[in-house]
């Protein structure tokens, strides 16, 4: 006679049930099986057919169970009490539901339950000190009564609650009770569940349970704390819920997860895992290792569930996740960095970037005729395309490709004030960004482009308001980005520190001090460009106080010689 | 201090409509499309239906189809494996023997009718009209016969509605992703009843943008292969990517175009974080895809604007070659989750 019996409540998916309660009966273990009410005469009576051939199989009285009453605790006991008194050398009684799929082998859940003779597994924690419900009733689920249903009658249900909280109205505790909650699933001693099923107070606390939220999360888990000498506070069967409080259904895919585990039981299993349920009723041979049931080891997927529910994948637009502006939790999928003017003042800045950082580095992304990605390629990774039009149509959505796409390699690119502007809020706004600008630097290129001054004159005066408009942006009270502004005039006066303090910012402390310069477009005379700007009535402010005499202390013929700082 | 960058942002992402009078005109809409649908009832005469069969499962397909044999075989082997209890479809007027083909099915149920593809609305209407007799309290994928409907983690329909119930969601995004060919979509030989995705096997891992459509709120995904190729100058032409083809049926809903949008509006909700997405993997680039196209240019049934894919199709005649060497290799539904074209979200 075997020492474990089962008590399984049963509602759907009988033959799944069938299957599992005759993996256990024939692995001599009882099995009193509850089924619901609810489940037609017809259906219960092929079920009792399948199973019928089995002599340790009983079935209890069947009640009308629902979700969350008094009724499952109710299914329990009698199928307890009849378990009980029919099989006499049962010591631990499990507990577990028609959706459960033993993981392990009888055997090792026997010799482990063995090895602890008076121990009773049953999830009981006090809420005192832990939240347990999820977005629910916590400590009224004591306190105030519930005698409707919370699937069937839900405005009832929910005016009640309202009322007695309205009232201030409080049930008082049966004497000699501590409120405590846990998972449903428990396996008790003879000792402890004979204790509670014949307490002399019974049908008093009966009657208090029977009103309290969800009892089979309590009652049990409450009055085993008055008569068990030895409480394991967990279930030994796996079960989640995710954070809306439903249980986690496993598919064929969790497999390995499930395997992993090592718990012996596992709910709530969904009825056509035919792989799962295939692998775990036949594999009896599995090799004899006495681990502990480790819950922990999956608990890293359920919290990515969690993390993928409530915020999703920082960085991603789609289908799949579509958040509503500034609720995104991440604009861009990884930082990446934004050089603006800085490819107007040096001659080859882009590919000594590249140099320096070991990485890609893009020209004008946003460059009105076409995306310039590196190497000037029409069609980048993930077949994003440097079609001009397509990419206006969305800028936003063709930045956060461009990241999402790139993640683990550093994007960097150039901007300007001839570039596409729209960009400019979205870029300002994001935490991931790394903004450095030369205002001014503009007016580098149109120093040394050989066109009509009245040309140019305009030019400058659109060009120098779009950069305005960018810095104002980027200086607003919502930017998120980390940026860093200079004039042409402050920037010059140390361009090497200057660039080592972005570079240092981008990589973390431990960057490498510069050892080669990028090369400067040559600069004498820009100041007396500057000045017959302003005689003509634009006034490049943007470019700061640039000195008169031009670049006093940076002789010419130095420019293209390695510049060190150390 | 101003700045104006921001206000533009703003200007840019209009709010959405959502006054009382404007929910009722939408209602109204609603009504009219539905109405509008049951008049084309008397479009549809029946080739083999199998009401008992329609009535005991609980998952019905929906599709409109003409001279699709080639495609047929592996659309429906597909579907079943996934659990689509029974398939209903409309036959416009094919030649090539679709519909016998179909009536010789153990699982579908065949209508047929010659009448405009167009003037239906594409379909929509015939396949409103069989919704809503047969359609109420299931839940309905409704496709056309160049998609295959892709599941994230690999698992089935059935379970994946089991979740949607509990989770309280009675609708189901998916993204359309056009797969092609390495070569020239004209060239290469396709065997009817093997995956077409063995010839298709590259498809665009990017370069698709969404924005919130204002009237209906859903997501309005446009991009991929096919703006990248043939709308590179007209981007808010391009296709529309967004579909919600698997809605738990009731008989007040209503697709507006396609399956792109439905009334009431908070079915098109399917993209909120955390619900789980699938992807439409598109067969359209099959070798016979040019003489489907100069089919296309002499009935001009096709879409709104048939000027407009005039263009389209006449390029696709020419066979152009799709692929680039940034294209992806499709592995399978782990990889579209990886490049997050679709996701489990809470379905893990």
């Amino acid at each position: 006679m075997s020492s474990l019996g089962f008590v399984m409540l049963c509602h759907t998916a009988l033959h799944r049930a069938a299957q599992v309660a005759r993996h256990w009966a024939e692995r001599d273990c009882p099995v009193v099986i509850h089924v619901d009410r609810q489940v037609t005469r017809v259906r219960y009576d092929a079920f009792r057919r399948e199973l019928a051939d089995l002599d340790n199989v009983r079935f209890s009285n069947r009640l009308r169970c629902e979700w969350g009453t008094w009724s499952l605790v109710q299914a329990s006991q009698t199928a307890a009490e009849l378990l009980l008194s029919e099989f006499p050398a049962v010591r631990h009684v499990y507990l577990a539901s028609g959706s459960c799929l033993p993981l392990r082998p009888v055997d090792e859940l026997r010799s482990y339950l063995a090895a602890r003779p008076m121990t009773d597994f049953i999830e009981s924690v006090t809420i005192r000190d832990v939240d347990w419900t999820v977005g629910g009733l916590n400590d009224e689920r004591f306190k105030l009564r519930f005698p409707f249903s919370w699937k069937r009658r839900r405005f009832l249900f929910d005016a009640y609650v309202e009322l007695q909280r309205k009232l201030g109205y409080r049930r008082k505790l049966p004497e000699g009770i501590t409120p405590h909650l846990g998972s449903q699933w428990w396996c008790l001693t003879r000792q402890t569940l004979t204790a509670i099923l014949q307490d002399p107070r019974r049908s008093a606390l009966e009657r208090y349970f029977s009103l309290v939220w969800i009892p089979d999360e309590s009652y049990y888990q409450t009055l085993a704390r008055n008569y068990a000498r030895n409480i394991e506070s967990r279930s030994l069967t796996l079960s989640k819920f995710d954070f809306q409080g439903k249980p986690h259904v496993f598919y064929d895919d969790h497999l390995h997860l499930l395997r992993r585990s090592d718990c012996f039981v596992a709910r709530k299993i969904w009825p056509r895992a035919n792989r799962l349920y295939n692998t775990f009723l036949t594999d009896d041979a599995a090799i004899n290792r006495m681990a502990e049931p480790a819950p922990g080891k999956i608990d890293r997927v359920f919290s990515r569930t969690l993390e993928r529910r409530t915020r999703g994948r920082p960085g991603l637009y789609m289908h799949s996740r579509f958040p509503y502006p500034d609720w995104e939790n991440g604009k861009t999928a990884a930082p990446y960095s934004v050089f603006h003017g800085f490819n107007s003042l040096f001659v080859d800045f882009e590919s000594w970037l590249a140099r320096r950082l070991g990485t890609v580095v893009h020209g004008n992304i946003f460059d009105p005729r076409r995306a310039r990605f590196v190497g000037d390629v029409p069609i980048y990774a993930g077949c994003l395309s440097s079609n001009a039009t397509m990419r206006d149509y969305n800028p936003e959505h063709f930045l956060t490709n461009l990241i999402w796409n790139t993640r683990g390699e550093l994007q960097t690119f150039m901007f300007g004030p001839r570039d596409s502007q729209r960009i400019g809020s979205f870029m300002a706004s994001d935490s991931n960004a790394q903004i450095s600008v030369i205002t001014g630097a503009w007016a580098v290129p149109l120093y040394l482009s050989n066109r009509n001054f009245a040309e140019i004159r305009t030019e400058a005066a659109l060009l120098q308001r779009r950069e305005i408009d960018f810095v104002n942006t980027l200086r607003h009270v919502k930017s998120r980005a980390d940026i860093r502004i200079w004039t042409l005039a402050e920037f010059i006066e140390e361009p090497m520190e200057n660039l080592q303090s972005i570079l240092d910012a981008a990589e973390g402390a431990n960057a490498l001090r510069l050892t080669e310069a990028p090369r400067m477009a040559d600069l004498s005379g820009f100041a007396a460009f500057l000045q017959s700007l302003k005689n003509q009535g634009m006034n490049p402010m943007t470019v700061g106080d640039f000195p008169q005499e031009g670049l006093v202390h940076r002789p010419p013929g130095d420019r293209n010689r390695p510049y060190l700082v150390n | 201090m101003p700045a104006p960058l921001f206000a533009a942002l703003a200007a840019q992402n209009p709010p959405l409509r959502c006054s009382p009078i404007f929910a009722y005109r939408m209602r109204w809409k609603r009504r009219r499309l539905i109405w509008r649908a049951l008049r084309r009832r008397h479009d549809l005469s029946r080739l083999r239906v199998d009401e008992g069969a329609i009535a005991a499962a609980p998952l019905l397909a929906f599709a409109t189809i003409r001279n699709e044999m080639e495609r047929l075989p592996f659309f429906l082997a597909h579907h079943r494996a996934l659990g689509v209890g029974h398939f209903l479809i409309v036959d416009n007027a094919s030649t090539d023997g679709s519909d016998s083909y179909l009536a010789a099915q153990p699982d579908v149920s065949v209508w047929r009718t010659d009448a405009s593809y167009k003037l239906a609305r594409f379909g929509v209407d015939w396949l409103m009209c069989l919704k809503f007799k047969f359609g109420a309290g299931k839940w309905c994928l409704t496709l056309d016969a160049d998609e295959a409907l892709i599941l994230p983690g690999g698992r089935s329909l059935g379970a994946l509605v089991t979740h949607l119930a509990a989770t309280g969601r009675p609708s189901f995004g998916a993204v359309m992703i056009d797969a092609y060919p390495k070569g020239p979509v004209n060239e290469g030989h396709y065997q009817p009843g093997t995956t077409p995705f063995d010839h298709l096997c590259w498809f665009d891992g990017d370069g698709y943008r969404a924005q919130r459509h204002r009237v209906f709120d859903n997501l309005w995904v446009q991009g991929g292969v096919r703006e990248r190729v043939f709308f590179q100058d007209q981007p808010a032409r391009a296709p529309t990517l967004n579909k919600t083809p698997l809605v738990h049926w009731r008989r007040g809903y209503a697709y507006v175009t396609s399956t792109h949008q439905m009334l009431p509006r908070r079915l098109n909700h399917v993209f909120d974080t955390g619900a789980p997405t699938g992807v439409l993997l598109h067969s359209k680039f099959l070798p016979q895809i040019a003489a489907k196209s100069a089919e296309e240019l002499t009935r001009r049934q096709h879409f709104q604007n048939s000027a407009l894919y005039e263009d389209y199709h006449q390029r696709l005649i020419s066979g152009p070659v799709l692929w680039h060497a940034a294209s992806r290799r499709y592995h399978g539904p782990t990889q579209l989750e990886q490049l997050g074209l679709m996701s489990a979200g809470d379905w893990q």
